[in-house]
């Protein structure tokens, strides 16, 4: 059940340049990790070593931020978009 | 409404209906307008109070430059409060800046440095943490002064409790989080069920392009503990509500507005009852060279996309 993963142009050069890839699995963990085992390297800066989301950056499903649903529990499926991107400031 | 000093004159601004933009009755959207505040935008709020508060501190002397990093609205609304209390500024801003935000720097007579507009705020942000080391400068730093979402919370917050005692939702935009903080704050003190929701925007390639991910900037003064919910939103839907905003209900208002209005319409077709509020930052004037509103859609975007709405 492929959902879509949406890259920043910083994690691209792991998937062969791909802005987009698909990814398999019912929660963001399982979907991280599922990218990370077809690339690896690319959840580095995304997953800590300790299993939490990194502080500088946004995941979202379908637009909305994982930090406010369940964040790497959250649960995906099929049809979902994934983005990922660095948390920018404004003002 | 009569005042002594333009700097009276900040808040108080009104709260509108906008029953054309809701998709359902029984949902009703409110548009608190900040771009009544002299200068255009909810930024006037903040740059008095981040003023005013290095003054009483004695942080900020007159013998010193006020140095801030800002994508405009900030930048803009201390000019006045500087130009008014006699300071010099100097603000950083990304080069990718309307022509209105840099005409209304000058007029107000303060000194530009441009950070590169491919690193969005974030650039400004390093360009002025570096300017700031010398010390003829007061840096108040809208992204970690306290000042920031407190003028929200006493000044923003309260109006909204006074004007709409039954508000149910509030929509902001997260930039330096000072209004998302505020406004919460003195919303839950007076109904802890209200539900406080951030619209951030998606910048496209072009300013997180040459970014890693460990360089993402959280400012400090936001407390994530008061935030319900959090939505990206595109230049493009923040630019299609911007433009319906304006057909349906005539309020003119800038880029990110069209970005809270998106996230209320969104949160509003989950719900049956409500009383959402909606902070529009800024009117539609400094965006006015970005084609916003030129009647094909396809010119507005491209221009849009390509500056800086944030």
């Amino acid at each position: 059940m492929p959902v879509q993963v949406k890259l920043p142009t910083i994690l691209r050069k792991h998937a062969g340049g791909e802005p987009r890839v698909d990814a398999e699995g019912a929660t963001l963990r399982e979907l991280l990790s599922d990218l990370e085992t077809r690339y690896p390297g690319i959840t580095k800066n995304v997953v800590t070593d300790d299993g939490g989301l990194h502080r500088f950056v946004n995941v979202y499903v379908n637009d909305e931020d994982v930090r406010y649903l369940g964040s790497l529990e959250t649960a995906v499926r099929e049809g979902d978009t994934v983005s990922i991107l660095p948390a920018v400031a404004g003002g | 409404m009569r005042y002594d000093d333009v700097l009276d004159a900040i808040g108080n601004t009104p709260i509108v209906g906008m029953p054309r933009m809701s998709p359902k009755a029984g949902v009703r959207l409110w548009a608190k307008l900040e771009g009544q505040n002299p200068t255009g935008s909810t930024k006037d709020r903040i740059a008095k109070a981040m003023v005013e508060a290095a003054e009483a501190s004695g942080e900020l002397t007159k013998d010193k430059t006020i140095l801030e990093p800002t994508s405009g609205n900030t930048g803009i609304a201390l000019a006045m409060v500087a130009r008014r209390k006699g300071y010099k500024l100097t603000v950083v801003i990304p080069d990718n800046a309307s022509e209105e935000r840099i005409r209304l720097l000058e007029l107000f007579g303060a000194e530009i440095v441009f950070s590169p507009g491919d690193k969005g705020t974030n650039g400004s942000i390093d360009v002025a943490r570096r300017l700031a080391r010398d010390d003829r400068y007061y840096m108040p730093f809208q992204y970690g002064n306290p000042a920031n979402p407190l003028a929200h919370e006493t000044g923003t917050g309260e109006e909204i409790v006074r004007d709409l005692p039954e508000v149910t939702h509030f929509v902001a935009g997260l930039g330096t989080g000072g209004t998302l903080t505020g406004v919460g704050r003195r919303l839950h003190r007076h109904d802890p069920e209200v539900k406080v929701i951030a619209a951030e925007p998606e910048l496209g390639d072009l300013v997180y392009g040459l970014r890693s991910l460990d360089e993402g900037f959280v400012p400090p003064i936001l407390d994530e503990s008061v935030l319900d919910r959090k939505f990206l939103v595109n230049a493009s839907d923040s630019l299609r509500a911007t433009r319906e905003l304006t057909e349906k209900e005539a309020i003119f208002a800038g880029i990110s507005s069209g970005a809270v209005i998106h996230v209320a319409q969104r949160i509003a077709a989950e719900l049956e009852q409500a009383e959402i509020v909606c902070l529009l930052p800024d009117g539609g004037w400094k965006y006015l060279s970005t084609q916003a509103w030129a009647p094909e859609l396809e010119r507005a975007e491209k221009g849009v996309g390509e500056s800086l709405w944030w």
